[in-house]
């Protein structure tokens, strides 16, 4: 169980944020600005918040009052970012045993077959992120980051830099992702089409607040594309 | 005319010599240096860059008179180091090492610090994120991302080590077969009578060594950028 109560002050901006999620995929839903990313920065532990807790299934990553800050490396949560940063200076497996060795978990082939097989990455181990198209690349981003073997993996707007035919080709994968890798996950979208395929439960963010909680349900009415993140 | 003499050839060798030793030093505590001027911030910050590019603006001779105060033996750093560890730098070959080393220093420092500063922060943060603590995230992204600015650094302060001439002569003088590098060597033989042909073999020497170096370190960024990129 996720369990995130934060406040942040970002500029002008003030994010405060309250939640629990039980689901397997959280569905963290916003208009661009609204601190969907700086959210879950916090969780990753790359930002620290100015006030508040975070833990999961009871592990304290982030209590500022008690001054415990678990940095980003010990806490064993994946990240997809929208803009894969693959190490360019790897090739893919490489990249995909990244994460592995950084952890110096054991080495696992048939997790990493299945992983591999659930993306359908095979064919692209050789090479080297330069050679790989975005989709291509945005899906070895998830499978480093499955094969570290985290607790919770977040996803920012993994869909976000591809155009509506590669979103398309990767949609079936994370449907996948979810139903057989058993890792919790909180996804960040702009796009309540995609939530409505993926989320099992959604948290709603406006200017820095949480303004709905609940189930997918909560969507209704919700604009499918925000058309101010459009125009970025 | 090309008959090298075994005076110049111990000039030429020790040439190399320290230049090689100045510049293997110098680059693990200037990609130290360059990382933390490119990725810390901490008090006194602009002093320390500014104290590492002084010998680049300085008069040569004296950063050289400044190294003989403080290295020298009876300076206050170079008598702990003869008395303590048994070092010493005055008149002896690693005092020329010393002395290429501190005036090729900004020169070494500044690529590196560039191609720090270019690697993308946010591959850091994945790195982070996928469980590399600070320092395997230094030397499995950063390091080998600035890995052209690096060699470029060695290659530029590999080329004024060996040319280094004024720090030099006033820190440990021109002592044949101990510190007379080619450049003093050259300064020596203007101030001979016939000493012409000779002068002229070793600048045709020290100009081969210059562009030889200057290939090499363009071959090698190529090198590293083809295998960064990945085509």
């Amino acid at each position: 169980m996720l369990h995130v109560d934060v406040s942040k002050q970002l500029g002008e901006f003030l994010l405060e944020a309250s939640f629990k999620s039980e689901g397997r995929v959280t569905g963290l839903f916003g208009a661009s600005g609204a601190g969907k990313t700086s959210l879950i920065n916090m969780i990753a532990g790359l930002v620290r918040p100015d006030r508040g807790t975070i833990s999961i299934d009871g592990d304290t990553l982030d209590d500022i009052a008690a001054c415990i800050h678990v940095p980003a490396y010990r806490r064993r949560i994946g990240y997809v970012f929208q803009d894969a940063r693959l190490f360019p200076h790897l090739s893919v497996t490489d990249n995909l045993n990244y994460g592995r060795r950084m952890n110096r978990l054991a080495d696992d082939p048939a997790q990493r077959k299945r992983v591999v097989e659930l993306l359908d990455i095979g064919h692209l181990l050789e090479r080297r992120p330069g050679q790989l198209s975005g989709g291509e690349r945005q899906r070895v981003a998830f499978g480093r980051a499955l094969l570290s073997k985290p607790r919770l993996l977040l996803l920012d707007e993994p869909l976000g830099a591809l155009d509506e035919g590669r979103k398309l080709e990767i949609l079936p994968y994370l449907v996948r992702l979810r139903d057989e890798a058993g890792i919790p996950m909180v996804y960040v979208s702009h796009d309540a089409a995609e939530l409505r395929q993926l989320a099992t439960q959604i948290v709603m963010l406006k200017s820095g607040h949480i303004t709905a909680f609940g189930g997918v349900k909560v969507l209704t009415g919700a604009p499918s594309s925000d058309p101010i993140s459009r125009c970025e | 005319m090309f008959d090298i003499s075994p005076t110049e050839w111990t000039a030429i060798e020790l040439s190399l010599r320290v230049a090689t030793v100045a510049t293997l030093v110098a680059t693990p505590i200037g990609i130290g240096v360059a990382w933390l001027l490119a990725r810390r911030d901490f008090w006194g910050k602009s002093l320390i860059d500014a104290l590492i590019y002084l010998p680049l603006v300085l008069p040569p001779v004296v950063t050289g008179y400044l190294l003989l105060l403080t290295f020298g033996r009876r300076g206050l750093v170079g008598a702990w180091l003869a008395d303590h560890l048994g070092i010493v730098f005055a008149f002896r070959w690693t005092g020329a090492a010393l002395a290429c080393g501190v005036m090729s220093f900004p020169l070494l420092v500044r690529p590196i610090r560039l191609s720090i500063e270019a690697v993308d922060r946010k591959l850091e943060q994945a790195a982070a994120t996928l469980g590399a603590a600070p320092w395997r995230v230094f030397l499995t992204v950063t390091l080998p991302l600035a890995l052209p600015g690096v060699l470029a650094g060695m290659v530029l302060g590999f080329a004024k080590a060996i040319g280094e001439f004024g720090a030099t002569i006033t820190f440990v003088s021109n002592i044949p077969g101990e510190t007379q590098t080619i450049s003093s060597a050259i300064y020596s033989l203007t101030q001979t009578p016939d000493g012409d042909a000779a002068a002229l073999r070793l600048v045709v020497v020290s100009i081969a060594l210059a562009t030889t170096a200057l290939v090499a370190s363009e071959l090698f960024a190529r090198r590293a950028t083809r295998r960064l990129h990945g085509n």
